[in-house]
């Protein structure tokens, strides 16, 4: 049955009659193979082109669509159009340095980047977009111009096939702390590489970090030598997590559950990590993590990152929903790492959060939207949206250049998502431009990209690893 | 003439930690779990808290009572599906339900000698997947049909099978020497010490408490890794008491003496335990935290099949000549953990060290052992609520001792004491580091 859906959509036949077809997603660190093409909308600042240099990637110049260079196209039948002239190969990713846009116009410039571009663009091509963040980009004119342009990549996203994505990124160029290129690397890294796979209709932010925050800009193994504690990490998208971060060099230590130790140690085993079995609910958590952290990896070891994956659901709607599956669940899923948080932020714990660490928590696109039958799991979901924007401005965590930042996964393809009845998951899997669930990888090499040593310039946000899903804007 | 060669001199070896799966009911659980597949668990569950995925340790020691012909290189098998490197030496060692302790002695000792600097011990036992033989007669008449040369031969060799020999044979929990099941060994026993229901299931009520708190409380997340669906000893009942284990009736002995119950007596179970053990460079080298030293140790053997002394009573004999080589008195331990064959076992071995008569008629003192406090024993159940896999029962103790010492402090002093079928008995010390 399962089956029948799948035939349905990946027949010749169906992509004749219109089905939407779900394409083969470009993962892993691997760039676009075409051409990553480069323009610019209202002047030409350097932030974008600096940033690319400063990654090594070798860039072209992009085709602009003026009235004046068009050709003329001659269809099979005949009839003559006139169209943006072509690139001579196709385009792997555009890149859209628009932060000096500031008049209505200059959005003009912007679709005369683009329209050429997306005609060229690869399956799994990129589009992206840097801007300001609209607020501090100067009178309403540009205020509003900086916002239409969330409008444009939006909606370029949910045009876009064959796995190509669009994001739009928003920088501070107006402020007292202007971002760099080196602020910006890891971000346009990510989104170009087959890491940001299901990332797509997404607005990221890139502030600005401390002159010596950003390290391993261009490193594969970012994490090398570093510890990260993994929660939940004993199945599913955890485990994904556990195992992308050694992939990237960490020393993992996977925690979950005793009662799901077994999957934990085959986790843990297959990584090469070490496995602590605890209850994240319980009041020593955060000590026994620091503890176990202190004892396993030297004098003076921390951890780089703790990433709170752990997490439950108890769905009723809310007229059948009782206080033990209401605190349950929030108490899992948001009040246990509010706690663990407190204690691994102890400068003085041995153990505890390094300098420069991160924090990444795990949110929903629930958490944005709401969903029947899931008023504590959104309340929980959305209490980590809050939870990190309002951490990240803590002086007692900017002071010390720690990050915390949540990912927001839509629909994931896990052994859980499998027992959701077929239908409900099918029309899940269908509801997102990109035509299909994300898996764990894309989950994790989100949270990666979050806690990178390159990502300090990134903190307060939660981003959204969903392809683009239809709820919950 | 001068020493021509030099012993290694004796380091000490320690408990890192250990490893169990939760313990499962006979033909509960673990039902259609093989031994090596839970030895395998267990190993796979103490390889990822110690981040020892792909390295290679001194050796595995372990073994089975109820052993399949199959498994006769159980434990390297387990190793070989394991996540440890491959190249990791591993043997078998059997002593029935000393298996666990004997091993970790065994492992303990070649750390101390310097020829090995760790090793993991300890042990698995299924009562459910257990081995069933084909009847005597069935048997000779296969190997006699095996071994023909022509087809006749064949023939006359499979004619001689009988109806009878179609029987098959299954382990029993019964003495080869005096075809009486362990429990009945110790109905007697129990009648012999006057010890009474009452005591028994105060002692079984207890067990299911402590244990039950243990889990509670977390004590076990590093000491147990959940298989398959368990995640808590299956046979543990936290809301047993006195009353209701009261009202059972016995199943060992006979007539208005039967104290023994399904309830304060061990059930049949099925799992492993292993205890991981190095000397303290190893550990050190390793960031591994270190529990408790290992001590000493002693075995005893009893004669049972005469009658002279009861099957499950050895411990009572070696735990003294283990004080004696120590220096000690048996009020010089801050915790004991006696395994709770019975409860019966337990209270037997108890009025025994505070009999005068016993301690001067059979371990020739002058004065009794005395009493052990009580409150310092089992502090966190023991095998009548974990339950009893065999072999994995001493790996169950040293790591729970083990880390209790540890929580107690540098140089509190611990006295582990297992009775074994064959009128066997090992005991050993821990010092907490």
């Amino acid at each position: 049955m399962a089956d029948l859906m799948q035939m349905l959509t990946t027949n010749p036949l169906a992509k004749q009659l219109g089905v939407p077809q779900a394409a083969r997603l470009r993962r892993g660190r691997e760039l676009p193979t075409g051409a990553v093409v480069v323009g610019s909308a209202g002047g030409s600042p350097s932030l974008v082109r600096r940033t690319l240099e400063l990654l090594g990637l070798p860039v072209e110049e992009a085709l602009v669509d003026t009235p004046h260079t068009r050709v003329s196209q001659t269809d099979d039948e005949g009839r003559t159009r006139e169209v943006p002239a072509p690139y001579p190969g196709t385009v792997g990713a555009v890149v859209v340095d628009a932060t000096a846009a500031t008049a209505v116009a200059d959005l003009e410039d912007l679709r005369g980047v683009l329209r050429p571009a997306l005609r060229a663009l690869e399956g799994s091509g990129r589009v992206v977009v840097v801007g300001l963040e609209p607020d501090t980009a100067g009178g309403p004119t540009a205020v509003a111009v900086q916002q239409g342009i969330e409008g444009v990549v939006r909606s370029v996203g949910k045009e876009l096939r064959k796995g190509a994505t669009a994001n739009l990124v928003r920088v501070d160029l107006l402020t007292d702390a202007p971002t760099t290129p080196t602020d910006l690397a890891s971000t346009l890294s990510f989104l170009l590489e087959g890491r940001s796979a299901y990332v797509s209709g997404q607005v990221l932010h890139v502030g600005h970090a401390e002159e010596g925050r950003v390290t391993e800009v261009t490193s594969a193994r970012p994490f090398e030598g570093q510890v990260v504690v993994v929660t939940g990490a004993g199945r599913g998208i955890g485990a994904s997590i556990a195992e992308v971060y050694a992939r990237d060099g960490a020393a993992v230590v996977a925690v979950d559950v005793p009662a799901g130790g077994q999957g934990l140690a085959q986790v843990a085993n297959r990584i090469g990590g070490t496995a602590l079995q605890l209850d994240i609910t319980a009041p020593d958590a955060g000590r026994r993590i620091a503890a176990h952290v202190a004892q396993r990896f030297g004098d003076g070891a921390r951890i780089h990152t703790v990433v709170h994956n752990a997490g439950i659901t108890r769905d009723k709607l809310l007229v059948n929903l009782d206080e033990e599956r209401w605190g349950s669940v929030l108490e899992v899923n948001l009040a246990a790492q509010i706690r663990i948080n407190d204690v691994l932020l102890d400068p003085e714990l041995p153990g505890g959060l390094d300098d420069g660490g991160r924090i990444v928590g795990v949110s929903s696109t629930t958490g944005f939207a709401g969903n029947r039958g899931q008023t504590n799991y959104a309340a929980s979901k959305a209490g980590v949206i809050g939870l990190v924007r309002a951490m990240a401005a803590e002086p007692r965590l900017t002071a010390r250049g720690i990050t915390v930042n949540a990912v927001a996964p839509g629909v994931i393809a896990t052994e859980m998502w499998g027992k959701v009845p077929f239908l409900t998951r099918t029309m899940g899997e269908r509801l997102n431009s990109l035509q299909q669930a994300g898996t764990p990888l894309d989950v994790a090499e989100a949270i990666c990209y979050l806690s990178s040593p390159a990502s300090a310039a990134v903190t307060g946000r939660t981003l959204r690893v969903c392809g683009q899903l239809m709820m919950g804007a | 003439m001068s020493d021509q060669t030099t012993s290694p001199t004796s380091r000490d070896a320690v408990v890192v930690g250990g490893n169990r799966i939760p313990f499962g009911k006979a033909g509960g659980a673990y039902a259609a779990a093989s031994n090596q597949a839970m030895l395998t668990a267990a190993l796979d569950g103490l390889v990822a808290r110690f981040g020892l995925a792909g390295q290679q340790v001194g050796e595995v020691a372990a073994g089975a009572v109820l052993k399949h012909s199959r498994d006769f290189n159980l434990t390297r098998e387990s190793v070989l599906g394991s996540a440890l490197a491959p190249t990791t030496p591993a043997y078998d060692l059997q002593q029935a339900c000393g298996t666990g302790l004997e091993t970790v002695i065994q492992v303990a000792n070649k750390i101390r000698l310097g020829q090995l600097d760790s090793g993991i011990a300890g042990g698995v036992d299924s009562a459910s997947d257990a081995p069933i033989a084909v009847g005597e007669g069935l048997r000779k008449a296969l190997i006699r049909a095996n071994a023909a040369r022509t087809p006749m031969q064949r023939v006359k060799a499979l004619a001689g099978i009988r109806p009878g020999d179609l029987a098959p044979e299954s382990p029993r929990n019964a003495e080869p020497r005096t075809g009486l099941s362990m429990g009945e060994h110790q109905a007697r026993t129990a009648k012999e010490w006057g010890i009474t229901r009452e005591a028994q299931d105060e002692l079984a009520a207890a067990s299911h408490h402590n244990l039950a708190r243990a889990w509670d409380s977390g004590f076990f997340d590093d000491l147990a890794t959940g298989f398959l669906t368990l995640s808590r000893d299956q046979g543990l009942r936290p809301d047993t008491s006195v009353e209701k284990l009261a009202t059972l009736s016995p199943v060992f002995g006979k007539g208005e003496g039967a104290t023994m119950t399904a309830g304060n007596s061990t059930p049949l179970s099925d799992g492993a335990a292993l205890v991981l053990l190095g000397s303290r460079e190893w550990a050190a080298e390793r960031n591994l935290p270190v529990l408790a030293r290992f001590v000493d140790a002693e075995v005893a053997a009893v004669d049972y099949v005469s009658g002279d002394e009861g099957l499950l009573m050895a411990p009572a004999y070696a735990v003294p000549r283990l004080l004696e080589r120590q220096g000690l008195a048996l009020q010089d331990f801050d915790l004991y953990e006696i395994h709770e064959a019975f409860a019966s076992t337990v209270l037997a071995t108890l009025a025994a060290w505070e009999s005068e008569e016993f301690c001067r008629d059979r371990l020739g003192l002058d004065a009794p052992l005395g009493a052990v406090d009580r409150s310092r024993l089992n502090v966190h159940g023991s095998s009548l609520a974990a339950g009893h896999p065999f072999a994995a029962t001493g790996g169950r103790i040293v790591a729970t001792m083990a880390k209790l010492l540890a929580e107690e402090g540098p140089g509190s002093r611990g006295l582990v004491s297992i009775c074994a079928a064959g009128g066997q008995g090992v005991v050993a010390i821990l010092e907490g580091c």
